[in-house]
Parts: C-alpha cells; sequence; structure tokens
C-alpha cells in the first residue's frame, strides 16, 4: 500500500490541516515510509488467529442509567474561542 | 392494494424507499456519559466534559441504551449480535464536537428483522406487507445549531449532544408513500409498545431518512437520492411523492438522477440539493480505540427478551378471541396509549366487548369534544370500570349511564356516588311501571285501538312513552314484559 500526493492532499483537507506543495511532497515520502515499514506485519501468517481487542483479557465495563454529570455550563464553555451567553459561537455555517 | 405508478411521458414509472428512521432512545442520561437526555433544558447545561469532547475524556456506554436496542430487535424479530463494536465516524462539523461520531458501521448489535404493515390498519381486510429491516444501530446524536439569533454567528448547544440514537435501516421495500408512511406508523408504534422510544416526533425524537429512486417496473434499480432529517409521516410522504416525480421529469428530459443529499423544504414542498463537497461523505470509519466491544450474555438478552410487553400483532389478534370485531382490535391495539388504557380498563374486570364498545364510543366522543388525548381523559380505567359494572349489574340503564358519563366528565365525581345522588337507579318496581303504563294507555286509546288491530310498530311508541315516564329509570326489560301483558 502506498500513497500518492493527490491522496495525502486529499486526507490534509478532510483532516482540516492546511500543509504546502512543498509539505506535501515532503508527506508522501514519510507516509510511504510508515505504511512500509506497519506492512512488514503482512509477512505473519495469521490464519485462524482472532483479531485482538484488547492487551489483556477485559470487557466492556457499562454504566448504570443515572445522571451523575453535567450542569458545568461556565466549565464547558470556558475555553471556547467565541460564546454568547449560554452558548458556543462559531462562524456562521448554513446550508 | 392498487399499485402506485407514476405516469410520465414514457411510460409508468415505480417508486423505491427505503428509509433510515433515527430513534432517540428512552434513557434518564446520555449514550456516553452521566448528563441527562431531559429535553428542553438550558442551552449547554445537559453538558458533561464528555460530551464536549474535552482532551482526555472517555466514554462510557449506556447499559440501559443497549438493553432498549436490543429489546427492540427482539420486538421486530431481528438477529441480536452478540458480539458488536462501535466505530468512529469522522467529520466536521461545529454541531459534533468529538470530530467524529460514535456509530456502528461494520457490527450492529441488532442484524436482519421484519415488520408486517397493513396500508389501513383500521381496515381488516387491508393487504399486509413484510418490510424488511437490515439492521438497529446505536449511535450519538448531534448538537443543535442556531442560524438565525447573530449577524455572523451560528450558535451550539451542545444538551443533545451525546443522546443515545438507534438506526433503524429498513431494506428498500417500499413503493409508495402510503406504504413508507404505514411503515413508520407501525414501527412508532412498536417502539412505543417496547418503551424503548416516545416516538415524538414534533420534539424530534424521531426523524427519518428517505431514500427515493424510480425505475420502468420490475427494471433495475436506478440511482437513489437521500431526503435528510423529515420530521413527520406527512412531510416524508410528500417529500417522497415530490422527489419520485422530480427523479421521473429528470431522466424523462434526457438528465441523470445524480446520488445526492437533499432537504425537504416543507413550505415549499420541494426537495432540493444540500450541495455538499463531493468528499464530504468520506467517513473513513475505523474502530473506535476507546470502547471495547460489546459482548452480551444469556443472562442480558433473557431479561431482555422477558422484558418485553405483548406486542401490537399479538395483542390485536387475542382481543379478536375475546370477541371484539376486528376493526375495534385494530383500532385499540394501533397506538400503545390506547391499548395500555384498554388493559387496565380489562384489569378492573370489565367485559372485553363491552369494555371496547364504550371506550370506542362514549370516551373516545367525549375526549374528541374536550379536545383531548386519552391520556388527559378526566375519567381514569378505573373510574370508568366502576360506571360499566353499575351498568352490567342492572343497577343503571345504557341511556342513563350516559348521563351519568357526562357528569363524571365535568365533575370527577365517582360513577356510584352520581347515580346515589341524583337518583338514578334503575327501577323494577312493577307497580310504578304499570301505574304509568295505564296512565299512558288512557291517554293514548287512538294509537291502542290501532296497535291491537295490528300497527305492531307502534309498541316502540308505548315503550319510549312509558321510559320518559318513568325518566329513564325503569329496566328496560320489564317495560317490555309489562307493556305485552297490559296491550294484550
Amino acid at each position: 500500500m502506498s500513497v500518492d500526493k493527490d491522496t495525502v492532499n486529499k486526507i490534509a483537507r478532510l483532516s482540516r490541516i492546511a500543509i504546502s506543495d512543498a509539505e506535501a511532497d515532503k508527506m508522501v515520502g514519510e507516509l510511504n515510509g510508515i505504511l512500509a515499514w506497519v506492512e512488514q506485519l503482512g509477512e505473519v501468517d495469521v490464519t485462524g488467529v482472532e483479531p485482538m481487542t484488547a492487551v489483556i483479557p477485559n470487557t466492556l465495563r457499562l454504566r448504570d442509567d443515572v445522571v451523575t454529570d453535567g450542569d458545568v455550563r461556565d466549565k464547558v464553555l470556558a475555553n471556547a474561542p467565541a460564546k454568547e451567553g449560554s452558548f458556543f459561537g462559531v462562524p456562521k455555517v448554513i446550508e | 392494494m392498487t399499485e402506485y405508478r407514476i405516469q410520465g411521458n414514457t411510460g409508468e414509472w415505480e417508486v423505491v424507499i427505503g428509509l433510515e428512521v433515527h430513534a432517540q432512545v428512552t434513557s434518564e442520561s446520555k449514550l456516553f456519559s452521566g448528563s441527562s437526555t431531559g429535553f428542553g433544558a438550558e442551552p449547554n447545561s445537559h453538558v458533561s466534559l464528555v460530551d464536549a469532547a474535552m482532551p482526555g475524556m472517555l466514554p462510557v456506554p449506556n447499559r440501559e441504551c443497549l438493553r432498549q436496542a436490543v429489546r427492540t430487535g427482539m420486538a421486530i424479530n431481528a438477529q441480536i449480535n452478540r458480539w458488536s463494536r462501535f466505530d468512529r465516524k469522522n467529520y466536521f462539523y461545529a454541531d459534533l464536537p468529538q470530530g467524529y461520531q460514535i456509530s456502528q458501521l461494520y457490527h450492529p448489535i441488532v442484524g436482519e428483522g421484519e415488520i408486517e404493515v397493513t396500508l389501513n390498519e383500521k381496515d381488516p381486510d387491508s393487504v399486509v406487507k413484510t418490510i424488511g429491516i437490515e439492521r438497529i444501530h446505536v449511535e450519538q446524536d448531534a448538537g443543535k445549531l442556531m442560524h438565525d439569533q447573530h449577524p455572523t454567528m451560528s450558535f451550539v448547544d451542545l444538551n443533545r449532544s451525546g443522546v443515545a440514537l438507534m438506526e433503524i435501516v429498513s431494506r428498500p421495500d417500499m413503493r409508495s408513500p402510503q406504504e413508507a408512511g404505514a411503515y413508520v406508523k407501525k414501527l412508532r408504534s412498536i417502539l412505543r409498545y417496547v418503551g424503548s422510544c416516545d416516538g415524538n416526533m414534533e420534539q424530534g425524537s424521531m426523524r427519518a431518512d428517505v431514500n427515493v429512486s424510480v425505475r420502468k417496473p420490475g427494471g433495475d434499480l436506478g440511482t437513489r437520492t437521500e431526503t435528510k432529517n423529515v420530521n413527520s409521516i406527512r412531510f416524508m410522504m410528500q417529500a417522497i411523492e415530490y422527489e419520485a416525480q422530480r427523479q421521473v421529469d429528470l431522466i424523462e428530459s434526457g438528465g441523470a438522477v445524480v446520488q445526492e443529499t437533499r432537504l425537504f423544504d416543507a413550505n415549499k414542498m420541494e426537495t432540493r440539493s444540500m450541495r455538499s463537497k463531493e468528499d464530504a461523505h468520506d467517513y473513513r470509519y475505523f474502530p473506535d480505540p476507546d470502547l471495547l466491544p460489546v459482548e452480551l450474555d444469556d443472562a442480558f438478552l433473557e431479561e431482555c427478551r422477558a422484558s418485553l410487553p405483548e406486542l401490537p400483532d399479538a395483542k390485536r389478534a387475542r382481543y379478536e378471541s375475546l370477541g371484539l370485531t376486528a376493526y375495534n382490535a385494530a383500532v385499540l391495539t394501533a397506538e400503545a396509549e390506547t391499548a395500555f388504557w384498554f388493559e387496565d380498563l380489562l384489569a378492573e374486570g370489565v367485559d372485553a366487548k363491552q369494555g371496547s364498545n364504550w371506550l370506542m364510543s362514549e370516551l373516545f366522543g367525549a375526549l374528541n369534544k374536550l379536545g383531548k388525548t386519552l391520556d388527559e381523559s378526566p375519567v381514569s380505567p378505573k373510574q370508568a370500570a366502576e360506571l360499566l359494572r353499575l351498568v352490567a349489574d342492572g343497577t343503571i340503564s345504557g341511556s342513563i349511564s350516559k348521563q351519568v358519563f357526562e357528569i363524571m366528565l365535568e365533575t370527577g365525581q365517582a360513577a356510584s356516588a352520581i347515580v346515589e345522588e341524583k337518583g338514578l337507579k334503575q327501577t323494577s318496581d312493577t307497580g310504578a311501571i304499570e301505574a304509568e303504563i295505564a296512565k299512558i294507555m288512557a291517554a293514548n286509546e287512538d294509537k291502542v285501538t290501532e296497535y291491537r288491530s295490528g300497527k305492531d310498530k307502534l309498541f316502540g311508541f308505548f315503550v319510549g312513552q312509558t321510559m320518559k315516564a318513568m325518566q329513564g329509570k325503569a329496566n328496560p326489560q320489564i317495560i317490555n314484559d309489562l307493556l305485552k301483558k297490559a296491550l294484550g
């Protein structure tokens, strides 16, 4: 598996990361290096081996359905770049 | 049923519809956090640091939300997956603080099921159609955006962010707006019976994404469009009608349908393209590393099954076996609210036929006049049962019971108290009745003669007069017997 410059630019766009043309060229090399390194795992025969979901045997912990949190509006809004009254403010987004 | 067809210039077109219904799971707290799901709270007050996606916050699933999804799956006879997993659906939007929605793409908690739908549930002869359900998965809802409060900013309220949704995905098995409407109605009814969603479309706890395509009858499937977030059955049916016609017009004028997301504008009654960027749908799903797979054990599944109520189809069949007409059984079971009220009435020992007839004519009629729903009924099942018992044991006549019911609606008094206070008890005092009959016969000698010379129809006149003279309180059977004797 490898990526070309178009793919890199697309991933950057989807991730909302601005990269210059020169950076994109550099990224193609770096990402392909990473992919090639990970691809070494393909040499291992995993026929019949269950995918591992956790390093130690563990099961998903579930919560009871009770209200234990919330009512922390000021904390939630504390770091917002913009707020108006009780709301977050964001640049106008409208379809 | 007659086939729904669109008449184009090149002949008839068939409409193919599939629905993705988002149903808000009834729960106290959110899917992955302990904040409240309550509707209508102060903006951003039902938000925890998890819901606001602060760095380092970890999701912990709410057992109840998974349980409700499983129970819903069982109610539509679906395959329940003991092993399922949460995935991240990645996209950026201001109502989604995480930058991804936690959903289930590859391994949903509920697999294939089905729902039986009748086009007109109140018509026992209506054709039954089976609509396939592909899957139900559990996911997070997003926050709410407001665009009209400020000249340059949109406002974000995260109260809804992280509330659990079930996405119920149908097969493209529907062929008309009516079928789609009937499917959503039935689905909503099942959700309400199960108690997994309140089905309240006005408040947005149920909304549908509508997939529509057109084809020549029996031909290959056409390209579909998806109309998002339609929040009423009526709008959904209008959106399908408009969208199907638009596609036919487009194809017949030499164009091609583009697979795209559209919006329904209820004011203009039309759908229009959302003009999203072409790669907006590249969600780059991957398993959420914050969450282990969901593994359901026997005890959990057993409890889910044991806690399921009797469902609409089974209830309807049982009511019919109790002697109710098919029509009454269908009406009483279509909505959970009605069915549960009727069950309460039966639990008070009321006869099923008497109770159903009374509920459908008297109670529904009265509520209609008052403009109230069954939940707001001034008379409870227990109070109604007392009234019906008084009729059943002959204490009051059927016509008097209507009078008593009127007073109950106005005053909230108990039926027996009203009967006692107003002296409405039915009398079987034959002496009193005979005395009135004698008076009536004396006052209507001509009619007595006519009756005796063969005009049988006049019997009803004498019954009416006697009942009137007795102020409705005489036992009708005794009036009949005494009149027959007196008139000879």
